[in-house]
């Protein structure tokens, strides 16, 4: 744990810091069917056109059942539309390579992978897709179900902020604006970036090198090209995820550089932090906003610093043969990024994204429990962009709901009285995953499908599975990439049940938080007294912190004791399986 | 039933508008600047030989082996290893008793080859898989304990071999960010041009 890596990680949380309020007052600005942004001159009549076409009157805005439901409906426009391409990409144009159509199940896990916003990656990126696939079937999604999350957390937003209302803003309004003011300038510039340090973007087939030291069976190197720049942009901004090539974000193509890991980085947290500055914009409390940034840094650095000492510890098994201990676990990891870039990179992916620049199959056993422990939190520290701040929002119903219990006065959350349905909204939106991890986990690990899977045996075996339900469910899309989820056989059960993960994960959750927003957008607001309890300043911080770990902790160490931690005392002990 | 059908015309319409814009237009606005200002790299960083043959990418590690070159990482990229149109990596968890048998068998074929005592402690980065499998770089202390193999097979001198390490290591990015590194694929070219 070197200094420069201490530098590092300021740097980072520094420069995050700095980017939040800009980006969170032009967020307001986006999320405001009348804001004025510098983009308008271009894109406003182009957004006016749009509206027309669609038939939708912009300002009239829905409730939280027209919201929800115009939400549902464009989702599965896209699903579908996913779907046939894929099935069909080999009678589609920019295919190159002449690759196949994919088969029904994996072409419905990939559909709902990306129009959930997790891109779980049930097939290997060069080798499955077509250009034509990755451009229009892939990157569509990669845009719209991240304005889609945007939406729905600025519609809970509303909810919270105004008061005696009964609409939540208009979902159209919202979709369009977010992807054509916020998302495709800001992929734009960093697409152009990233193109700067080295990453592809071309229509041309695969090259094929003559090695420089050729050996018997193989003389040449088949480079795998294509659009990749543009996609990797939208992945990391839209906390996507899926990557272009199997290997993610570890291959060089995709993050050539320190440089591009650091902004690619930045890029995962960006808007899902500015939106907390946008929360407290909103409600007026721009010290609430700050508090819930707050709980969740400081979730991110614990986690994050607590990853990288794992790793840097290395595993003592591989020491033993010989391994330097200074060099730490290196074993799934790139040169270029070293022990604290993959580690700091894990963390910040499973709290918003699911790109990978390491393989997190290979960590150690404490290191590979962190990343499974922040998706199991639900993705709230930061999160998928919306994600992370409406799953954020539910535990802070229930920290105040809690707080209130404590000291026996009815709970309020910024003047509203929490009432005994909000609470059940949140239970809901909380159990939903707590079911959908452990309950899939079960089944996998109790049937001979789940168990053909497997990359690794032991622990490590059941933490693969437990991973690959807590990423679907989360919709984070990283993978403790050994599991084989599309077997040569073409049983469909993994890709199936991951399907079922993801769409639960999203929409089960969604569909009970607009249900509070309703709820919320309908109370009236009443001016603070004296035994309100603040949503600001230390004692909330902790507060929703305590609430965040311990429903993450009663939920799933248990489960965690089975994989890593068991794992982490047979690899001192020197167990191998 | 009615807002329902409304809803649909305005999600099959934003669909294929949206559709053009962030799939049709925008990649191409990307794959227009890339071509137009960097089109090195978006076409891959690729290293034509004096001959016009291609022989590989800067950002793409291969394979080597024997007295002569610089061995890049272990991979687990394809079949034979550093397969560019399969990265990956191997995904053996930290248990595994095939990773610990890799491990084993590697550190043992490493000291071997550089000369190194039987106890000797072996980089990290000499003999474990990367991520992608396609890892151009090794740690500058492995490029070191390679030099003298390599000097001797070649009949340079240490200093010359050194000074080609020099030429292909990269520094961390704007001082802090990343590792230093060296980048294989240079250094063995730079080694073949000497």
């Amino acid at each position: 744990m070197k200094i420069t890596d201490w530098l590092q990680l300021d740097l980072f949380l520094g420069v995050l810091a700095l980017i939040t309020r800009p980006l969170g007052i032009y967020l307001t600005r986006v999320l405001d069917p009348h804001g004025k942004t510098f983009l308008d001159p271009v894109l406003r009549p182009l957004e006016r056109l749009t509206y027309g076409l669609m038939g939708v009157e912009p300002d009239r805005e829905h409730g939280w059942k027209q919201y929800t439901a115009a939400m549902l409906v464009f989702s599965l426009t896209g699903l579908v539309m996913t779907w046939v391409i894929l099935m069909c990409q080999h009678l589609l144009p920019l295919n190159p390579q002449g690759l196949p159509g994919l088969s029904a199940p994996l072409a419905f896990n990939t559909a709902i992978s990306f129009t959930t916003n997790t891109n779980w990656q049930s097939y290997a990126g060069e080798s499955t897709m077509s250009y034509f696939s990755q451009t229009v079937a892939l990157t569509i999604h990669n845009f719209t179900s991240a304005a889609v999350g945007i939406g729905i957390a600025a519609a809970l937003v509303r909810g919270i902020s105004r008061h005696s209302a009964e609409t939540l803003g208009n979902f159209w309004s919202d979709l369009v604006r977010v992807t054509c003011y916020l998302l495709l300038p800001g992929s734009l510039v960093l697409a152009v970036f990233l193109m700067s340090q080295g990453t592809i973007q071309n229509f041309k087939p695969d090259d094929t090198a003559q090695l420089i030291q050729p050996s018997g069976e193989t003389a040449t190197q088949v480079i795998a090209q294509g659009p990749m720049a543009s996609q990797a942009a939208i992945k990391m901004l839209g906390t996507n995820g899926g990557g272009f090539t199997n290997a993610n974000a570890a291959q060089p193509f995709e993050n050539p550089t320190p440089l591009s890991n650091f902004v690619q980085m930045l890029s995962i947290f960006a808007i899902g932090s500015a939106l907390t500055y946008y929360l407290g914009r909103m409600v007026k409390n721009q010290r609430h906003g700050w508090a819930v940034w707050w709980a969740m840094i400081l979730l991110f650095t614990g986690a994050a610093v607590f990853c990288w000492w794992a790793e840097a510890c290395g595993n003592p098994i591989h020491q033993s043969l010989g391994v330097m201990a200074a060099d730490g676990n290196m074993e799934g990891k790139e040169v270029r990024f070293g022990i604290f870039n993959s580690s700091l990179f894990a963390t910040v992916t499973t709290a918003a994204c699911g790109a990978v620049n390491a393989m997190h199959d290979s960590f150690t056993a404490l290191g590979g429990l962190v990343p499974l422990f922040m998706m199991e939190l639900g993705e709230v520290v930061i999160g998928g962009v919306g994600a992370g701040l409406y799953g954020m929002l539910v535990f802070v119903i229930l920290a105040v709901f809690i707080a209130g219990l404590m000291v026996g006065r009815t709970p309020e959350y910024l003047g509203k009285k929490i009432a005994a349905f909000d609470v059940k909204m949140a239970m809901i939106a909380l159990l939903v995953l707590c079911v959908s991890i452990l309950g899939f986990t079960a089944w996998a690990v109790a049937s001979e499908w789940g168990l053909a899977g497997l990359n690794n045996s032991g622990p490590h075996g059941f933490s693969e599975i437990l991973y690959a339900y807590s990423s679907a469910t989360a919709n984070n899309g990283s993978a403790f990439a050994g599991l084989t989820a599309t077997p040569a056989n073409g049983d469909a059960h993994w890709n199936l049940t991951l399907a079922a993960a993801m769409l639960i994960g999203r929409f089960l959750m969604i569909v009970p938080i607009m249900a509070l927003a309703g709820s919320l957008v309908k109370k009236k607001i009443s001016p603070p007294g004296a035994g309100t309890f603040p949503v600001s300043g230390a004692t909330f911080v902790i507060l929703l912190m305590g609430t965040v770990l311990l429903i993450g902790a009663l939920n799933f160490v248990p489960a965690l004791a089975l994989g890593p931690i068991v794992e982490h005392f047979l690899m001192l002990k020197g167990s191998l399986f | 039933m009615k807002p329902l059908i409304l809803h649909l015309r305005g999600a099959v319409v934003s669909t294929l508008i949206l559709t053009l814009m962030c799939c049709g237009l925008y990649p191409l606005v990307v794959w227009g600047i890339g071509q137009e200002v960097f089109p090195h790299q978006a076409n891959g960083s690729l290293i034509i030989g004096r001959d016009g043959i291609l022989r590989g990418s800067a950002l793409l590690g291969q394979n080597f082996s024997g007295p002569l070159y610089f061995h890049s990482r272990p991979s687990a990229a394809g079949a034979s290893g550093y397969d560019a149109g399969a990265s990956g990596g191997s995904n053996l968890g930290p248990t595994s008793r095939k990773l610990a048998d890799q491990i084993r068998e590697r550190t043992a074929a490493y000291r071997a080859e550089n000369g190194l005592a039987a106890e000797a402690p072996v980089p990290a980065d000499a003999v474990t898989a990367s991520g992608s499998g396609l890892d151009p770089h090794i740690s500058p202390r492995n490029a070191e304990i390679q030099a003298d193999r390599v000097a001797k097979a070649r009949n340079l001198t240490g200093d010359q071999v050194r000074e080609l390490i020099r030429a292909a290591t990269e520094g961390p990015g704007l001082g802090i960010l990343g590792e230093p590194r060296v980048n294989v694929v240079w250094l063995n070219l730079a080694l073949d041009a000497e």
